[in-house]
């Protein structure tokens, strides 16, 4: 029997002030973690469609899990797989894909984008699924859906999910309407300007900078811990296939996208897929892995009126984020061992880290704090994951990381000090979906 | 700048055709008086359709920030680069913001803070007009 695949809710989103202390608050634990392999882009075999590797990354979940496929009843899925570039049109699906797998209705499914429906066309051995959701956008928007599915008792073991593929060409550069001259709908007032993807976090940067009197510069070794850390997370594209170790020099040398955006400031997209396990705190007991607990989720919207945010609109959306996040969890910024929040770009960190009063840092301040010790060694470990900018563009680095570190398996990334609580969630300051993990449930 | 071509829609023909016109109107929510822009079909405060009006704007406004684009997507800007993006907050609202080449500002030289004043520029693909700013004062 087909599943019925879900849209989550509003009401599974815990999005205002004021809720009081989550009610599942502890009773969620993420207890399994998987990834595919990485690559720069997709080399059209079948091998490594974001299908398949989708498929690899949930049966690795599995396994450190220490669940078996009928196991599992729900799924919840990002079916966004997109990196900015568009599959041409009137081109053919390759064959050897087509023979490969089952197809849906879509003949881009498992491809440039992914389905539940396709997943379970082609994992027979998920035979037990009996709640399904996709969740748009981002992982973070699936962590914080399916603790919500397993803390409602919609499902007692889910498997949270997103993949990523890359094709050949450059981002977003003269895709679909950016190509043409003429331009449709809101895009004729919000993109004709030729704002590259960066482009609006460049201009809260250039604000911000402009107000607190700070500089890019500033940024060099925030960026470089985030390097350095990438190179220690060994599912990584960066560590797996371009070992480099980025300088000051580097940083500062490298061309502007969108000053004062420039090359580094920015993610690198590539293919890669990955999957965790969820499920109830008490079932987690007795599981392989050691449980990191869900304390809070939150989700933030966009609430500006103009063509473009304000510096205004960021910060008081960061600030919103962190006075949820702590009053769901019942926790206090003092609390937080260390951050994954997002980096892709890498200049919203800061309005993320201001938000939450990380290490007590209030507005105008990051800059001022990225050049003290905010290494894996010093007391104030910043994106111990590398995030996009160390790893490549998933914006599940943070999310994996933060588990890692809580389980105290995070390798050579593992933070000094004791890990207890951190935080991650993506991705803009005004639109983000945002995770407590604890590794105690109180 | 060679801009592309913005085609109305719906929603939207009104703004695009004041700009026809040479003027420049904002969405607004009679109910809630409040603006928003680009026009939608509800507002953003109150779900309303019913009390959407258009507001006539003086065109003044300031510069809040900046960027300088050097690797743009946009394929009939290429050749352009590098070149200004400003954001400007309208003097009668300054939560509704607007994007400008600025036109007669030089590269990265973008005065943050000063007053600019509207014109509008004909894109070359259907000759529809669209609002710029240039610096006043």
């Amino acid at each position: 029997m087909a599943v019925n695949v879900q849209t989550p809710p509003d009401s599974m989103y815990r999005s205002t002030e004021g809720l009081g202390v989550w009610e599942h608050k502890g009773k969620v634990a993420a207890v399994g973690i998987g990834v595919s392999p990485t690559a720069r882009r997709w080399d059209e075999s079948p091998e490594t469609s974001v299908g398949a590797w989708t498929i690899l990354a949930i049966r690795n979940a599995m396994e450190d899990a220490g669940v078996s496929p009928e196991e599992v009843d729900g799924i919840v899925l990002t079916p966004d797989t997109s990196t900015g570039v568009s599959w041409p049109k009137d081109r053919p699906i390759p064959e050897s894909f087509v023979e490969t797998f089952n197809l849906t209705d879509d003949p881009l499914d498992g491809i440039v984008k992914l389905s539940i429906e396709w997943i379970l066309k082609n994992m027979p051995e998920l035979t037990n699924i009996k709640f399904a959701m996709h969740a748009p956008t981002c992982m973070s928007n699936a962590i914080v859906v399916g603790a919500q599915a397993v803390g409602d008792g919609m499902t007692q073991t889910c498997l949270v999910v997103r993949g990523w593929h890359n094709l050949a060409g450059r981002y977003y550069v003269g895709q679909g309407a950016a190509g043409m001259d003429t331009i449709a709908g809101p895009a004729g007032i919000t993109s004709g300007h030729g704002v590259p993807a960066c482009g609006t976090t460049a201009m809260m940067f250039q604000e911000y900078c402009h107000k607190y009197g700070k500089n890019h510069d500033m940024m060099a070794n925030f960026v470089i811990t985030e390097k350095r850390n990438g190179l220690l997370l060994p599912e990584g594209y960066w560590a797996q296939h371009r070992p480099e170790n980025l300088t000051v020099e580097d940083y500062l040398a490298a061309r502007w996208i969108a000053k004062p955006a420039n090359l580094y400031d920015n993610d690198l997209p590539i293919c890669v897929s990955a999957a965790f396990v969820f499920t109830t705190a008490e079932r987690a007991k007795d599981m392989k892995q050691k449980p990191v607990y869900i304390l809070n989720h939150t989700r933030t919207t966009p609430k500006h009126r103009g063509a473009v945010q304000t510096l205004d609109d960021w910060q008081e959306a960061a600030d919103e984020t962190g006075r949820k996040l702590y009053e769901g969890a019942g926790i206090k910024n003092t609390d937080l061992s260390f951050e994954n929040m997002y980096d892709g770009f890498t200049e919203f960190h800061q309005f993320h880290l201001e938000g939450l009063r990380f290490a007590g840092v209030g507005r105008g301040e990051a800059l001022d704090f990225y050049q003290t010790d905010i290494s894996l060694e010093g007391p104030n470990p910043v994106s111990p994951s590398g995030g996009n900018a160390g790893g490549g563009r998933t914006r599940f680095w943070l999310h994996y990381d933060s588990i890692q570190q809580l389980q105290g398996r995070a390798g050579a990334r593992q933070i000094r000090k004791k890990a207890e609580i951190g935080v991650s969630g993506a991705f803009f300051p005004d639109f983000n979906y945002s995770t407590i993990w604890s590794a105690t449930p109180d | 700048m060679p801009k592309q071509s913005p085609i109305p829609g719906d929603i939207d023909k009104p703004f695009w055709d004041a700009c026809n016109r040479e003027v420049l109107v904002v969405q607004n929510c009679k109910s809630c008086d409040r603006m928003q822009h680009p026009p939608k079909e509800k507002c953003g405060g109150c779900s309303s359709s019913d009390n959407l009006e258009w507001r006539e704007m003086s065109g003044k406004g300031t510069i809040s920030t900046y960027i300088v684009v050097h690797d743009t997507p946009v394929t009939i800007l290429q050749a352009e680069q590098p070149f200004n993006v400003a954001v400007v907050k309208l003097d009668e609202d300054p939560g509704i913001t607007m994007l400008s080449h600025l036109p007669g500002t030089a590269v990265d030289a973008v005065p943050i803070g000063a007053k600019v004043q509207v014109e509008f520029e004909t894109t070359p693909a259907t000759g529809q007009k669209v609002p710029e700013w240039r610096v006043v004062g």
